[in-house]
């Protein structure tokens, strides 16, 4: 199983804390506004949900990755 | 405005043939008329809509028809139009047409002169895609500042309404003019009431538009076409064109070109020939597509054809059908530098990588522009370009992003002198023409 995260751009305001707490996907930009790098696995799901419930802005999403783009993507 | 419809010019040095009858669809008539036709004069030259059975062509043969004609989206996407027909009318619930008449571009007059000559022929369109997709109400979208243009356009549909011409109701609104108020996510949130800024997707309108219902959301010129395939047909559209882009397309040449304006042309019909027709001289740069669109050397692109399948090698994309000629002696860093600094401004302030991001691009290249770069500008610059796409609600962004990375290659010498302090002569320049920055309103509602 895997996992995609996405931002909303309009609801996100920038505060950060995703980058802090999953600082293996999610990057800030020079003005504090997230760049997501890559998909989420089951190790890192946790602290992607983590991330999702931290956002003060509930902008971050954690959607379910349909299976035929995970295959494609693992092999 | 000027518009030029003989459909004759000089071609590499030989005259090519007046094609009438195949590259005058939507101009026919309009060298007669410094004025919109009226509906009988629309109807003496294009003939009546055509009947089918109890009276009207029903909407899956005109939905066929259009697919078969392969007419694609003339707003600037290029969407194949029965594709997106279809989608609508397949959707549960009573659906809604949109005519995007907004042409924000500030380069393109096209869908301004298509209205000012051919109002009859967009609504006969819209009246036609309301049917296939049974829809009753086609809301007309225009800018605002355009007065002249929405009382020509109620005139128009007061014409029809007397004739009892048409089944659905036509809505005339008039929407704030900025760049992006005229996407289309804008323009069903202004419909809703709301302010004329894009929408994050999904939702798409064709799936949730205009009062939650399945919403078409079509170019006027795209609708014109739509009025034209109708009447004439499939294999009649396509004796213009190409296969893999038929029919015939509205195009603004402008810039460092002595016959500024719109033409129509075959869709396929090369860069370089389109620039002869409008009279191009002493072209240091052409700017493909408009203010989202990319700059090149005239001579690498001259014998591309102005299609999204012809263009693609080259990095770019006809978008709205803008072709502008920048006059050698005239700074592309300088320009682009205005542009991105407009496209900054109009930015929807509702993503961060846009709000905060343009304008970064902007000053990088201003500073670029006036030679007085602070630190290592280009590098910063490049980083820049790399983030911001992609990361918007709208392509806002992204468009912004590849004008500014393409000046980046086709300016590349500039560029490098410019960042080395050596800022050429022409940056000063204002004395050939540039690039239009229209005055844009504060307002979003």
């Amino acid at each position: 199983m895997r996992w995609q995260l996405r931002i909303d751009p309009t609801a996100c305001t920038g505060h950060g804390l995703c980058a802090d707490l999953l600082p293996e996907r999610i990057e800030l930009d020079e003005w504090g506004f997230p760049i997501i790098h890559g998909d989420v696995g089951a190790s890192l799901a946790g602290h992607a949900r983590r991330a999702v419930r931290a956002c003060p802005a509930l902008a971050l999403r954690l959607e379910t990755k349909p299976r035929e783009t995970t295959r494609r993507e693992r092999s | 405005m000027s518009l030029h419809v003989e459909g004759a010019g000089e071609v590499g040095g030989q005259r090519m043939e007046a094609r009438e009858r195949s590259t005058r669809r939507l101009t026919v008539g309009w060298q007669h008329a410094g004025r919109p036709a009226g509906l009988r004069e629309h109807l003496d030259l294009y003939g009546p809509l055509p009947a089918g059975r109890r009276g009207h062509l029903d909407p899956r043969s005109l939905i066929d028809a259009v697919a078969a004609a392969g007419l694609t989206g003339r707003g600037g996407a290029g969407f194949p139009t029965g594709t997106k027909l279809r989608a609508v009318a397949g959707r549960r619930g009573q659906a809604v047409v949109v005519a995007n008449g907004m042409e924000s571009e500030p380069a393109s007059e096209k869908d301004q002169a298509l209205l000012a000559r051919a109002p009859h022929l967009v609504l006969d369109g819209a009246a036609l895609a309301a049917r296939a997709v049974g829809a009753q109400t086609v809301h007309i979208c225009l800018d605002r500042n355009r007065r002249r243009q929405a009382d020509e356009v109620i005139q128009a549909i007061t014409e029809r309404w007397e004739a009892r011409l048409d089944e659905a109701q036509f809505l005339v609104h008039e929407l704030p003019h900025r760049y992006v108020s005229s996407e289309e996510t804008a323009l069903v949130r202004w419909l809703n009431g709301g302010e004329a800024r894009p929408a994050a997707t999904p939702p798409r309108p064709y799936e949730r538009g205009v009062d939650r219902a399945p919403t078409l959301v079509d170019n006027v010129e795209t609708l014109a076409h739509i009025g034209l395939i109708a009447r004439y047909g499939p294999r009649w559209f396509r004796e213009a064109g190409r296969p893999d882009a038929p029919g015939t397309m509205l195009v603004t040449a402008a810039g460092s070109v002595r016959q500024p304006g719109v033409y129509e042309i075959e869709s396929g019909t090369q860069i370089g020939q389109v620039l002869n027709l409008a009279e191009a001289v002493d072209v240091g740069a052409v700017l493909i597509g408009g203010y989202f669109g990319t700059w090149h050397d005239p001579r690498q692109v001259a014998g591309l054809p102005l299609t999204a399948a012809g263009l693609k090698p080259a990095g770019a994309a006809p978008g709205a059908g803008v072709l502008f000629a920048l006059a050698e002696g005239r700074c592309g860093v300088s320009e682009t530098a205005r542009v991105l600094s407009y496209l900054a401004r109009q930015s929807a302030q509702q993503c961060g990588p846009c709000q905060f991001g343009l304008p970064a691009i902007a000053d990088d290249l201003a500073q670029l522009a006036a030679g007085r770069p602070e630190g290592d500008v280009l590098r910063r610059l490049e980083r820049r370009l790399e983030v911001i796409p992609g990361r918007g609600a709208c392509r806002h962004p992204d468009g912004a992003v590849r004008l500014a990375a393409s000046a980046l290659t086709a300016f590349s010498d500039d560029i490098r002198a410019h960042a080395a302090r050596r800022p050429c002569p022409a940056a000063y320049r204002r004395s050939l023409a540039g690039l239009p920055i229209p005055r844009t309103e504060d307002e979003w509602r």
